[in-house]
């Protein structure tokens, strides 16, 4: 009996871990090798069209090397795209990180009313879909329907504070979320021994609370800052609003406008293997960065 | 054994899933030829997309009618992103097999090989239709593309009540228009005569059809690009200018702040088309009966020129297996006496066809103070020229929206953002390697 089970035993070792790992695989190349293996396809590909590109076969899919990514890379578009990505998300990351924090640290202090409340109304926007709540500001920001009176808000100066000030209403909440549930797991032996040493709560929150914090920060950041790389709805939803904001805005605007505004799919792929490149680098640029710091000592 | 079963199982589903997925090309040539020489078993079932308000009623009275072939109208978005889905699916193999089609989309429809010709079965429509119309839907060509459903002719509207408060009368000439805005502008800063919109590249296109420009032509085997015509570049100029002296306003059409504007009775003029009473209507409701139609005010003093904004035609797709059966429907949609009367009262639509233009005859209800409303747009009607469509619209239209855009912002040089639509779309189609002429 024992043997028999023994050999069993033997023989499922063989097999089992290709079981257990069978479902993530399939679903891994079903629904992320698959799609990208054709991304980046569909970006060595390009329409070649012959004379007046009317009537049956007058338009083939050709190979097209490395073109589309030349062209995407050369694109001054798409860097003034970044370089306008990057001044929002200095702007977000900042101002909503900030926020979060100092929020988080506020209802984690010992005496805080109506906490409850309070968290749930800071966390609420984040509730709130973002075609929504750029629509709701949006109408806020135009000068003749504005209850704020007729500031330019949406005009070529102040258009990225506006969609920054989107982005940041909307998301603070989560952020703190993420910030408080990790205060409330520091024990609190922690405060009573400082408090004996006599700090004050601002000390607290400054050289032990927040110090804590930082794996948490860095993860945020990190979020963060891929959801800034990405900022697609704010822009587009703002657009038709004010002339202030162009097709090409951020580079996934760009990649949507090459796709389904001009119907060249295969730059729109291109430039899509370049953004995800280029976010790649980014987030794993900074956990590389802070890594050491953030992790070395534990 | 149970571990391999699983497995096999496993394998099996994912090549199913692979091969279904991988499929949708393989079939295609064989389809359509199958669909067209085998008698359908039950009804023929087709599948129309379009913005028209009301069509699933019109579908329904053509299903009761006609048991043998049922349409079902699936209601879109309208306007780019309409086509972008057509034209995406399409070239995912699984298009309607009827779709609304604007003017100036078909040809790139025509590009994309994503339309039928319909020259066989639409002989007899031909007749039902202007020259100038049908043009449209022939793109110059042998092949028809699609039977035209309505026509956006240009004309002027304009606030009567608004005109009389100060004291201008309706402009015949653009020099007129000016000068009329500087006048309302001066007696009230807040009140502009009218507003340039950089976000509506069809306006702009008709207002340049008004000044005679061509901004494709086909010569040969070969496109001649010239969005950058010296009409085309008059049009900007004068309205660049206005807006640089600040007496026509840069708020895009169709946005909430020129609803209220309108409403408000802070514009008193809206160049635009035959369909805008719809428009007025939904966005102003405050202005009925104020506001009224004269022609488009003319570049020189006797001239009568207009040109379009707008209209869409029905197209039938490349790969539909029941092309037929689709092209019946689109003919009998946008000429059947019984169709064209539905068009108008539940579509609020202007038909294309002669014989639907002289079916309009009651004003409509926001214009009841003019009841020569629909005598008046079928006499501008006949002045309106249009202009041949390129196959990359899509790529003038939005260069358009980016160029004027940062020009209205930045009250620069409208001739300039006009020079980066001929770029733009010169580059577009040196690229893809249409053959261009000089």
């Amino acid at each position: 009996m024992t043997s028999r089970k023994k050999g069993v035993r033997v023989h499922r070792a063989g097999a089992a871990p290709y079981l257990f790992l069978a479902p993530a695989m399939a679903l891994f190349a079903l629904f992320m090798a698959l799609p990208i293996g054709y991304t980046i396809y569909l970006s060595l590909r390009r329409t070649k069209v012959s004379g007046l590109g009317l009537g049956k076969g007058a338009r083939r899919e050709v190979f097209a090397g490395l073109a589309n990514y030349a062209a995407a890379v050369g694109d001054g578009e798409l860097w003034a795209g970044w370089l306008r990505v990057l001044a929002y998300g200095a702007l977000v990351l900042v101002l909503m990180l900030g926020l979060a924090l100092v929020f988080a640290l506020m209802l984690d202090a010992a005496h805080v009313r109506l906490a409850r409340l309070t968290r749930i109304s800071i966390f609420l926007p984040y509730a709130v879909p973002g075609v929504a709540a750029t629509l709701m500001w949006g109408f806020l920001y135009l000068p003749s329907l504005s209850p704020f009176g007729e500031h330019p808000f949406l005009s070529a100066g102040l258009v990225t504070f506006s969609m920054a000030n989107v982005a940041v209403w909307g998301g603070t909440g989560f952020n703190m979320l993420v910030l408080y549930t990790n205060l409330r797991a520091v024990p609190r032996e922690y405060y009573e021994a400082a408090r004996i040493d006599g700090a004050s709560e601002l000390g607290i929150a400054l050289r032990i609370k927040i110090p804590i914090l930082v794996p948490s920060i860095i993860l945020t950041t990190v979020f963060s800052v891929i959801a800034t790389v990405q900022v697609f709805t704010e822009p587009t939803t703002l657009r038709p609003l004010t002339n202030t904001i162009s097709s090409t805005w951020s580079p996934l605007m760009k990649v949507y406008r090459d796709a389904f505004v001009t119907g060249d799919l295969y730059s729109a792929a291109a430039t899509s293997m370049v953004i995800a490149g280029i976010s790649l680098v980014l987030s794993f640029g900074f956990l590389r960065v802070v890594k050491n710091r953030a992790f070395g000592e534990s | 054994m149970r571990v391999n079963r699983l497995a096999v199982a496993a394998v099996a589903i994912l090549t199913a899933t692979l091969s279904t997925a991988c499929s949708g090309g393989s079939d295609e040539p064989s389809s359509p030829a199958a669909g067209q020489s085998a008698a359908p078993a039950g009804p023929v079932k087709l599948t129309y997309w379009t913005w028209v308000p009301n069509m699933d009623k019109i579908a329904t009275a053509w299903n009761q009618a006609h048991p043998d072939i049922q349409v079902t109208v699936s209601k879109q978005a309208g306007g780019d992103d309409a086509a972008a889905k057509f034209l995406t699916a399409a070239k995912a193999g699984n298009p309607p097999d009827l779709v609304q089609a604007e003017y100036q989309m078909l040809p790139s429809f025509v590009a994309a090989d994503a339309v039928a010709d319909l020259k066989a079965e639409t002989a007899q429509a031909k007749a039902e239709f202007g020259e100038g119309i049908w043009g449209l839907v022939t793109l110059g060509t042998d092949a028809v593309y699609a039977v035209p459903q309505d026509s956006g002719p240009m004309m002027l509207y304009y606030r009567k009540d608004l005109f009389e408060k100060y004291g201008i009368e309706v402009p015949k000439t653009w020099d007129e228009y000016a000068e009329a805005a500087r006048t309302v502008h001066k007696k009230d800063p807040k009140v502009f005569l009218g507003t340039f919109s950089s976000k509506d590249p069809g306006w702009f296109a008709g207002l340049s059809q008004q000044a005679g420009a061509q901004w494709w032509s086909i010569s040969g085997d070969a496109w001649k690009v010239s969005v950058n015509d010296e009409a085309t570049k008059k049009v900007a100029s004068y309205w660049g200018g206005l807006v640089k002296e600040g007496v026509i306003d840069g708020m895009p059409y169709f946005t909430p702040e020129w609803n209220k504007a309108l409403n408000d009775g802070r514009l008193l003029t809206w160049p635009s088309a035959v369909w805008g009473p719809g428009v007025l209507s939904a966005n102003a409701p405050k202005g009925k009966d104020k506001w009224a139609v004269a022609p488009l005010p003319q570049w020189n003093a006797g001239e009568n020129h207009s040109g379009f904004w707008g209209g869409s035609s029905t197209a039938v797709a490349a790969k539909s297996p029941n092309k037929a059966a689709a092209a019946k429907f689109a003919t009998w949609l946008n000429t059947d006496p019984q169709a064209l009367g539905l068009l108008i009262k539940e579509g609020a639509i202007y038909p294309a066809s002669v014989k639907g233009g002289a079916l309009m005859t009651e004003a409509p209800d926001y214009f009841s103070s003019q009841p020569d409303f629909w005598q008046q747009a079928a006499s501008i009607g006949a002045t309106a020229r249009g202009f041949t469509f390129g196959p990359n619209v899509n790529v003038t239209y939005n260069a358009y929206r980016d160029a004027f855009d940062k020009a209205v912002a930045a009250k620069s040089d409208f001739a300039g953002a006009v020079q980066t639509m001929q770029d733009a779309t010169v580059a577009d189609m040196q690229k893809s390697g249409f053959t261009l002429a000089q």
